[in-house]
């Protein structure tokens, strides 16, 4: 067959959200590939500049719905730093469980939206049940399953419930023992290794430039988690080892996505134990001096968020600006797909790990 | 005659009787005579028997898709479909709703090789259902070359998948058309092989004769590796998952089939699962011992039952593995299924060189 | 081999990055305010390009975080602000350049990090820089034909509060 322009998407029951992938293919191997986006732009960040600041509260988690809570997280971290207002002990390590948990919860929706790109219905079910359980400690938590609303400046919105250690402990422990299982039913099939051994490499200085950051960077080698070294929050206090593989494929991805489940495991259990007593949140000023900066990037499940807010003299925000980590994956998609088969698409994109809501704003 | 053809012999000759009886009291003795006459009874014995044998055939394909969805929702930790009493209407409602469905058919197809393609497709697995006998009394037919009878019905599956494809007016449909068939093609070659290395055992192409010679031990004890070979190609010939490549693909949205909907659709899928029932039968008879089994049941239950353990295998395997793609299809084919199907082909001849069997 | 891309025997601080930047370019650079970990400066817009490839060289300033856009109506200027992260110094850096408003134009920086490809090209669609030497700068969030720049001071949207 000739060379031709294929275009996967905007409506694909591959692609994970509204965009668009052009391929260039000959036959059946890519020559270039060209994504599209802009399908959801919602104009967000001019939004903000009409809010104030706990408004944006909500909308910060609304820009990944998958992974909210991290979102709302980084806002009100990057207000904190422009207010330079120091959060109490015990909010920050409440907002260091929250987020392992909500990274959790963010990595095994990736693997269920992995397995039916794949075609394995089977991994989707596994892993979306074991999702609800920590929906479940979520809803204890602050009432909401997918959009929580929880952070705010200062501190957390509400204290932990009553039976906080007792639901979380049982949690981990059930579902470590599932993990192993949906694990096993990935990395012992020798159709899934297959697929997904040996496609999509992206070298480390190729990553490194490309400003892939997050599971795809520590895919390729390199060892850099901005928990470890940047901390912010609790993570100073906590143990915990950074996740990579060496094998630059998807394979590889695959298995730091799932390897930091496990790490996030140890780390809300070291946290529960190391909860101090005290306040919960503190009262931010409610404006910001006019042009005073600030910015903050955390590690989202993604990759590396940031956000940079200018103040304006009252309660508004004069500029916000969001980085999202699938913005630059995405962008960085034909260095991973030129050179490799149609067929490999799905298994390519899925272990990039996209969500739209985040890179159109 | 078996049992089936007394049977049904029995009842139209019934059937006839009353017939005349009605024309005889009316006063038409002559038409009353033709009617009970040997020829029309004879006539009518074929047809009784052939629709008991359809009926019985579709009954059980139609179980299959019930046995499908069941087993493969309790895989994914949910229950199956709850229709009715155990979920067993649920395939008379898609039936009913695929029949009210409004047809839509594209722009600028070709119109008598679009409808003759699903025609093929259900026309060719309902003669197999006729061809496959439960036992040596509920066998519509028993020809001396049943076996090849079978393979040569179960092939002509790719031609009306090219030509579905093709007539749809749809570049995707034609690239879908054009994987299936080759795929379907590819796989054929060790299925083939697998089943002459039984034929090399027994000698003969006769279904129940191959049955018979399997009193003493199941063929797919010494030729394991061809009952290995077998159900990965059944897989394969039968699109499902791992190998349901040119169904679901990730950029074309049904495959072949996505110009088809409404009854065409249904008749599509349910020709999938007559062949599925087809290909399960045709394995156990070559090497699970077809109707063979302790007296206390009848053979056709035990036949019925192999049928249906075999398929939950093959419901598992879907539930447990993800797809294969075009490379992988073809790797796994044609070097890892011919190799092994040849060696399973010079086991079998040794085996019959050297007497054991 | 993995790279370790934490603190390198010898990586260098922020104080030590600052203090390498001002005498490297005196005349470019003019830092603002200096932590262990954070560099803030202002970079004059024709260093720009200067800077930037010193930074990657001899600084192992491999990864930009970001490139924003800033309008600032009044006093009639954008800012185009990049923040640059080294992996082995684990140092960030905050660069901001002014740009005259009516004439916002700027060298890319995506010939040395070609992750800034997407963030350049937002910041043009969304303000209106433009980014000398960029290998295709279009629109990328807004649909082909807006002609405007949304997310200037002077193109209104709603106002709730």
């Amino acid at each position: 067959m000739a060379e031709m322009w294929l275009n996967m998407g905007p409506q694909h029951p591959m692609t994970h959200g509204l965009w668009n992938l052009r391929v260039k293919i000959d036959g059946e191997t890519i020559i270039q590939a060209e994504p599209i986006i802009g399908y959801l732009h919602r104009g967000w960040e001019k939004l903000a500049e009409n809010r104030m600041y706990p408004q944006i509260i909500p909308m910060a988690d609304r820009l990944c719905y998958g992974s909210s809570m991290s979102w709302s997280h980084l806002y009100c971290s990057t207000v904190e730093n422009m207010l330079e207002l120091e959060v109490p002990e015990r909010a920050k390590y409440i907002r260091t469980i929250v987020l392992e948990a909500q990274r959790i919860g963010s990595h095994l929706m990736w693997l269920a939206a992995l397995g039916t790109d794949l075609g394995s219905y089977t991994i989707f079910l596994y892993c979306v049940r074991e999702r609800e359980l920590f929906l479940d400690l979520m809803q204890n938590l602050c009432g909401a399953r997918l959009t929580y609303n929880y952070t705010r400046i200062g501190g957390v919105r509400n204290d932990v419930p009553a039976n906080f250690e007792r639901d979380f402990t049982r949690v981990l422990k059930v579902f470590e023992k599932r993990l192993a299982i949906v694990e096993a039913l990935c990395d012992e099939s020798a159709i899934f290794r297959m697929r997904m051994e040996d496609v999509g490499k992206l070298t480390a200085e190729q990553a490194k430039n490309l400003g892939v950051t997050g599971p795809n960077l520590r895919g390729s080698g390199v060892e850099y988690d901005i928990r470890k070294d940047d901390p912010y929050e609790a993570y100073s206090d906590i143990d915990f080892d950074v996740c990579y593989e060496t094998g630059c494929d998807a394979f590889a991805r695959y298995r730091v996505r799932v390897d930091e489940m496990y790490e996030s495991c140890k780390i809300i259990r070291q946290a529960i134990k190391k909860i101090p007593q005290g306040p919960y949140r503190v009262k931010p000023p409610r404006t910001a001096p006019k042009g005073k900066a600030g910015w903050a990037h955390v590690e989202d499940p993604r990759g590396e968020g940031f956000m940079y807010v200018i103040g304006n003299g009252d309660d508004h925000p004069y500029r916000l600006k969001v980085r999202s980590p699938v913005f630059v994956s995405v962008s960085a998609a034909p260095a991973y797909l030129v050179g490799y088969k149609i067929a490999d698409v799905p298994a390519i994109m899925g272990s990039i790990d996209m969500c739209l809501g985040e890179t159109d704003r | 005659m078996n049992g089936l053809f007394e049977f049904a012999y029995g009842l139209s000759l019934w059937l006839m009787q009353v017939v005349a009886w009605i024309f005889n009291f009316i006063g038409l003795h002559d038409v009353a005579d033709w009617f009970t006459s040997s020829g029309v009874v004879y006539f009518l014995t074929n047809a009784v028997a052939a629709l008991i044998v359809f009926i019985v055939g579709f009954l059980i394909s139609i179980t299959f898709i019930w046995e499908e969805r069941k087993i493969l929702g309790r895989l994914m930790d949910r229950r199956g479909t709850q229709v009715g009493v155990l979920g067993l209407f649920q395939n008379f409602a898609d039936g009913l709703k695929a029949f009210v469905k409004e047809i839509i058919i594209p722009k600028d197809v070709d119109i008598w090789v679009y409808n003759a393609a699903p025609v093929i497709l259900i026309g060719m697995s309902c003669m197999m259902i006729g061809l496959i006998p439960l036992s040596p009394d509920f066998a519509l037919a028993n020809l001396q070359t049943g076996l090849l009878l079978i393979f040569a019905v179960f092939s002509i599956a790719p031609f009306a998948i090219l030509i579905g494809g093709w007539a749809s007016n749809n570049k995707y449909t034609v690239m879908g058309g054009m994987r299936a068939a080759g795929q379907l093609i590819a796989y054929e070659v060790p299925l083939l092989l697998s089943v002459a290395s039984v034929v090399v055992l027994t000698g003969t192409f006769n279904l129940g004769e191959i049955v018979a010679q399997q009193q003493n031990i199941w063929f797919f004890i010494p030729l394991i590796l061809g009952f290995i070979v077998f159900l990965t190609s059944i897989i394969a010939e039968l699109e499902r998952i791992p190998f349901d490549l040119p169904e679901a693909e990730a950029e074309l949205v049904e495959g072949w089939m996505t110009e088809y909907g409404g009854m065409r659709f249904g008749l599509i899928m349910l020709s999938e699962y007559v062949r599925g029932y087809a290909a399960c039968s045709v394995a156990v008879i070559l090497f699970l011992g077809g109707w063979n089994g302790p007296s206390f049941i009848w053979p056709e239950i035990w036949f019925i039952l192999k049928v249906f353990i075999l398929f939950a295998i093959f419901i598992w395997v879907r539930g447990a593995l993800v797809r294969v793609t075009t490379k992988q299809i073809l790797h796994i084919g044609w070097k890892v299924l011919m190799p092994l199907a040849l060696v399973n082909l010079g086991i079998a001849i040794a085996i019959k060189m050297l007497g054991w069997l | 081999m993995a790279q370790r891309a934490g603190l390198a025997a010898g990586g260098k601080t922020g104080e030590i990055v600052a203090k390498e930047l001002i005498d490297r370019f005196p005349e470019y650079v003019k830092i603002t305010k200096v932590t262990h970990n954070r560099v803030f400066a202002m970079v004059d817009k024709v260093g720009l390009l200067n800077v930037a490839k010193f930074m990657k060289d001899a600084l192992d300033f491999d990864h930009i975080t970001a490139v924003s856009g800033v309008d600032w109506l009044e006093e009639k200027k954008m800012w185009a602000v990049y923040h640059i992260t080294s992996y082995s110094n684990r140092v960030t850096a905050e660069m901001i350049v002014e740009l005259p408003r009516d004439k916002p134009e700027v060298d890319s920086v995506t010939p040395l990090w070609g992750g800034a490809n997407w963030h350049e090209r937002e910041t043009y669609d969304m303000f209106g820089i433009i980014f000398i030497g960029h290998p295709r700068l279009e629109r990328i969030l807004t649909p082909e034909g807006t002609d405007y720049f949304p997310y200037r001071k002077d193109f209104v949207g709603g106002r709730r509060v």
